[in-house]
C-alpha cells in the first residue's frame, strides 16, 4: 500500500473520530436540559430554517456585514465540493479524479470556487480589520476580552491559511501543467483554465523549479486537508460551532408570539389547589409523586435543552447586546454574556458529570457564579435581543427563568417590586388603589 | 360619561359585543385615564355595544409574571378568567399592550380563550367600515407625527401597521425614528421596570428613546401604550420640550380628529 494513502487514511479517520467524540459530548450536554416539545408544525419549522439559517434572512438588516458574511458562507458551502475530490484523491491516490469525467463542468466548478475564494479572502481581511483596526464597539465589549477575541481572530486566520493553501495547490499545478509536468498532463502541456489560478499561478510560482513546484503543490494539497480537519476539530471548542448548529437551532425556533412567556404548569397545579374549595389541605401527598421540581432556573440543568442548544449556537456577534436598551444605557446586562455564561457553565457541568457521575454537584451555579442579580433586574423584556439574533437564539427566556428562581425560591427581589406585588395581591393593581374605585374615571371630568 | 358595566348589562339581560378591558393604568393613572375616556368617546360615537368590568376587573398579572412571580400572576389570571368566563366574554379590546399580550397569549393555557384586539386595531376597523369618519381638515393635517412602537404590541405581537395607518388617516406626515418597528427601542417600562428604579447605568432608557423622537422634529409623539406614554412624557419634560412636543395616544389623536 502506498505510504501516502496510509498516512491520509490515518489522519482523516483520526480527525473524523475525534470530531465525532466532541459532537457526542455536546449532545450529552444539551440533553442535560429539561424537556420541551418542539416537534410540531414541521412545515413551518423547515421554512424558518431555510429562510433564517440557509437564506441568512436576519443578517440583512445590517447589509455590510451581511454581504461579507455571505461571501464566506457561500464559499464555505461550495468549497465542500472540492473537498470531496480531495478525499477521493487521497484514498485512491489519484490526482484531480473528477477532471476527466466532468470535463468542462469541472473547469467551471473549480473556477466558481476560486472566485468565491477570492471574495472570501477579501471578506476575511475585512472582518479582521473590523475587529482589530476599526474596533467595532459590539465586537470589543467587556465580555469579549481574552479568549473570545482570540477565538474570533484564530478562526479568521485559519480561513486565510486555508485559502492560501487552495490557491497554492491550484496555482502551482497550473504552472506544472503549462510545463507539461502536472500529474494530469501525461507529458502534454496546457492550462486548466481556472478563473483565478491560471493568472496568479504563473504570477507567483513561475520562478520555482519543477521539483519545487511539485513540493509546493503537495504542501497546498496536504495543507488544505489538514486545515479542514483541524478546523473541524476546533469547531466544538469554539464559538464558530454556529456553522453547524444554526440549522437545527432555527428549525427548533420558538414559533409562538414573542410576548408569550411560558406557563409554569407546576405553579398551575398549586394555584388550582389553592382555589379549589373542595381540596383537602391536610391530605397526605401521593407517595409515588415525583419530588417537586425547582421553580425557575438556578443552574443550566434547570433550563430547557433548547436554551442549551441556543448557548452552543451563539457565535458572539453581539447584535443582541448592541440592541439591548439596558446595555445601550450603560447597565450591566448583556444578552450575549447571558448566552456565553450559559455555554461556559454547561461545558463545566457536563465535564463534571462525565468525570464524577450524573449526580455530582460542584457547589457552583449559573446564577450567582456567572450571572448576577443586577444583570437580571436590568432587563425590560422588550425582546429586542430575541428579534436581532440571526440564528433565533432567545436570551430572554433564560433571563426570565433565572428571575423566577430568584423571586419564587429565594425571595430575592428589588424592594419596590415587593410593594408592587403586594398591591396586586391585596387590591388587584400594582399601585395602592382600591379595586372598588376602578370605575371612578367615568365620573371624573 | 356613559360607561355600561357587565353587571349592569347582565341585570338587563343584555350581552355586549365586546368587553373593554381598561387595565390598571387606564383606571387609575391620571394621564392614562384620558386615553380611556378618548376610547370610550370613540366607542360611544360609533354605537359599539361594549361594557367594562368596573370593580370586577383586576390586574392581569403581567407585571408579576415579568418580575418572575408566576404564583401571583396565575392567581390573578385564574380569578380574572373566572369572571370573564362567567360573563361568557368572547371578544376583548384593550388600550394597554401589556394587558393585550397577557390576555391574548397567556390566558388560553389557563382556560381563558378570547379574541383579543388592541384598540388601534379596533379603531382602524371602525374607520375602514365607515362607522367612524374623521374631519378632512383636522387639527393634525400636515403635522409631523412619529410613532413609538410599544414592545408588547410590536415585537411581542407583530402589530406595526394599525397605528401607522391611523396616523396617515389624520392627513398627518408620519415620520419614523431611526429605530422603529422591529428595531424599535423600548421606552424602559417593560418587564416590571415601570415599578422600580432602573439599575445602575449612564443614562435612563426613556431619555435615550425620547432623543430618537426629538431627532425626527415631530410635533407629536404618538404611542399606543399608557406606560410608553408616561415614559415618553417624562423624557420630553426632561428635555424641556413640553411646549413644542406632545405625547398622545392614538385614541386621543383620533378622538380629537373626529371632534369627539
Amino acid at each position: 500500500m502506498n505510504i501516502s494513502i496510509l498516512f491520509f487514511a490515518i489522519i482523516a479517520s483520526l480527525g473524523v473520530a475525534f470530531f465525532s467524540y466532541n459532537i457526542w459530548k455536546i449532545r450529552y450536554n444539551i440533553n442535560l436540559g429539561l424537556s420541551l416539545e418542539r416537534k410540531d408544525q414541521k412545515g413551518k419549522r423547515l421554512k424558518t430554517m431555510i429562510l433564517v439559517a440557509f437564506g441568512q434572512k436576519k443578517m440583512f438588516s445590517r447589509p455590510i456585514p451581511a454581504i461579507l458574511h455571505l461571501c464566506l458562507y457561500v464559499a464555505f458551502v461550495i468549497t465542500q465540493v472540492e473537498l470531496l475530490e480531495i478525499f477521493a484523491d487521497g484514498i485512491l491516490n489519484e490526482h484531480r479524479l473528477f477532471r476527466s469525467s466532468l470535463g468542462g463542468f469541472y473547469t467551471f466548478a473549480i473556477s466558481f470556487i476560486e472566485i468565491l475564494s477570492v471574495l472570501a479572502f477579501i471578506a476575511t481581511i475585512a472582518f479582521l480589520a473590523r475587529r482589530n483596526l476599526l474596533k467595532l464597539p459590539r465586537l470589543n465589549m467587556k465580555e469579549m476580552i481574552g479568549w473570545p477575541t482570540k477565538d474570533a481572530n484564530l478562526i479568521l486566520i485559519f480561513e486565510l491559511i486555508l485559502l492560501v493553501c487552495i490557491f497554492t495547490m491550484n496555482g502551482t499545478d497550473e504552472v506544472l501543467f503549462q510545463r507539461g509536468a502536472s500529474h494530469v498532463s501525461d507529458g502534454t502541456s496546457g492550462s486548466f483554465g481556472f478563473s483565478v489560478s491560471s493568472f496568479i499561478g504563473p504570477l507567483f510560482f513561475d520562478g520555482l523549479s519543477t521539483h519545487a513546484l511539485h513540493i509546493a503543490e503537495r504542501i497546498g494539497w496536504w495543507g488544505h486537508l489538514l486545515m479542514v480537519l483541524g478546523f473541524l476539530n476546533y469547531l466544538p471548542y469554539s464559538k464558530h460551532f454556529h456553522i453547524l448548529l444554526a440549522f437545527p437551532n432555527t428549525y427548533y425556533s420558538n414559533l409562538e408570539k414573542k410576548g408569550k412567556f411560558t406557563n409554569m404548569d407546576s405553579v398551575t397545579n398549586e394555584v388550582k389547589l389553592m382555589m379549589d374549595p373542595t381540596a383537602d389541605p391536610y391530605a397526605a401527598p401521593d407517595p409515588n409523586a415525583p419530588p417537586p421540581s425547582r421553580f425557575g432556573a438556578k443552574d443550566v440543568t434547570d433550563l430547557t435543552w433548547k436554551n442549551l442548544m441556543d448557548a452552543y449556537t451563539c457565535t458572539e456577534c453581539g447584535r443582541c447586546t448592541s440592541s439591548c436598551p439596558a446595555n445601550i444605557t450603560g447597565k450591566l446586562l448583556s444578552p450575549r454574556k447571558i448566552m456565553m455564561d450559559t455555554r461556559d457553565r454547561l461545558v463545566e457541568v457536563g465535564e463534571n458529570k462525565r468525570k464524577n457521575g450524573k449526580e455530582f454537584e460542584d457547589g457552583k451555579s449559573l446564577l450567582g457564579d456567572y450571572i448576577t442579580e443586577e444583570e437580571l433586574w436590568a432587563c425590560t423584556s422588550c425582546n429586542a435581543c430575541v428579534d436581532e439574533c440571526p440564528v433565533n437564539i432567545d436570551p430572554l427566556s433564560i433571563i426570565v427563568d433565572l428571575r423566577r428562581f430568584l423571586v419564587m425560591e429565594e425571595s430575592k427581589i428589588p424592594n419596590e417590586l415587593t410593594g408592587m406585588l403586594t398591591n396586586i395581591e391585596n387590591n388587584g393593581a400594582p399601585w395602592q388603589f382600591s379595586q372598588n374605585d376602578r370605575l371612578n374615571w367615568a365620573n371624573e371630568e | 360619561m356613559q360607561v355600561p358595566t357587565m353587571a349592569d348589562m347582565m341585570a338587563k339581560g343584555e350581552n355586549p359585543d365586546i368587553l373593554f378591558w381598561v387595565g390598571c393604568s387606564g383606571s387609575f393613572d391620571d394621564r392614562a385615564k384620558k386615553i380611556t375616556k378618548a376610547l370610550v368617546k370613540i366607542l360611544n360615537n360609533c354605537r359599539v355595544s361594549f361594557a367594562v368590568l368596573g370593580s370586577e376587573e383586576s390586574c392581569t398579572g403581567d407585571p408579576a409574571k415579568r418580575a418572575g412571580n408566576e404564583f401571583t400572576y396565575q392567581m390573578q389570571a385564574m380569578m380574572n378568567i373566572e369572571v370573564l368566563n362567567a360573563y361568557d366574554i368572547k371578544k376583548i379590546v384593550t388600550a394597554c399592550p401589556h394587558c393585550f399580550n397577557t390576555l391574548k397569549n397567556e390566558y388560553p393555557e389557563l382556560g381563558g380563550e378570547y379574541e383579543v384586539i388592541h384598540h388601534t386595531q379596533m379603531i382602524q376597523d371602525l374607520i375602514n367600515t365607515g362607522k367612524l369618519a374623521l374631519e378632512k381638515s383636522g387639527s393634525f393635517k400636515g403635522k409631523k407625527i412619529t410613532f413609538h412602537d410599544p414592545c408588547y404590541l410590536g415585537r411581542a405581537n407583530d402589530v406595526y401597521e394599525a397605528p401607522r395607518e391611523l396616523i396617515e388617516k389624520l392627513d398627518a406626515e408620519l415620520v419614523e425614528m431611526k429605530r422603529c418597528k422591529t428595531k424599535g427601542l423600548c421606552c424602559g417600562a417593560g418587564g416590571a421596570q415601570m415599578f422600580k428604579e432602573a439599575e445602575k447605568g449612564n443614562k435612563e432608557i426613556n431619555i435615550e428613546r425620547t432623543e430618537d423622537a426629538i431627532e425626527t422634529a415631530a410635533e407629536v409623539i404618538a404611542t399606543g401604550c399608557p406606560f410608553c406614554n408616561t415614559m415618553m412624557t417624562d423624557g420630553i419634560k426632561n428635555a424641556e420640550k413640553e411646549e413644542t412636543v406632545k405625547v398622545l395616544d392614538i385614541a386621543e389623536l383620533i378622538a380629537n380628529a373626529a371632534e369627539l
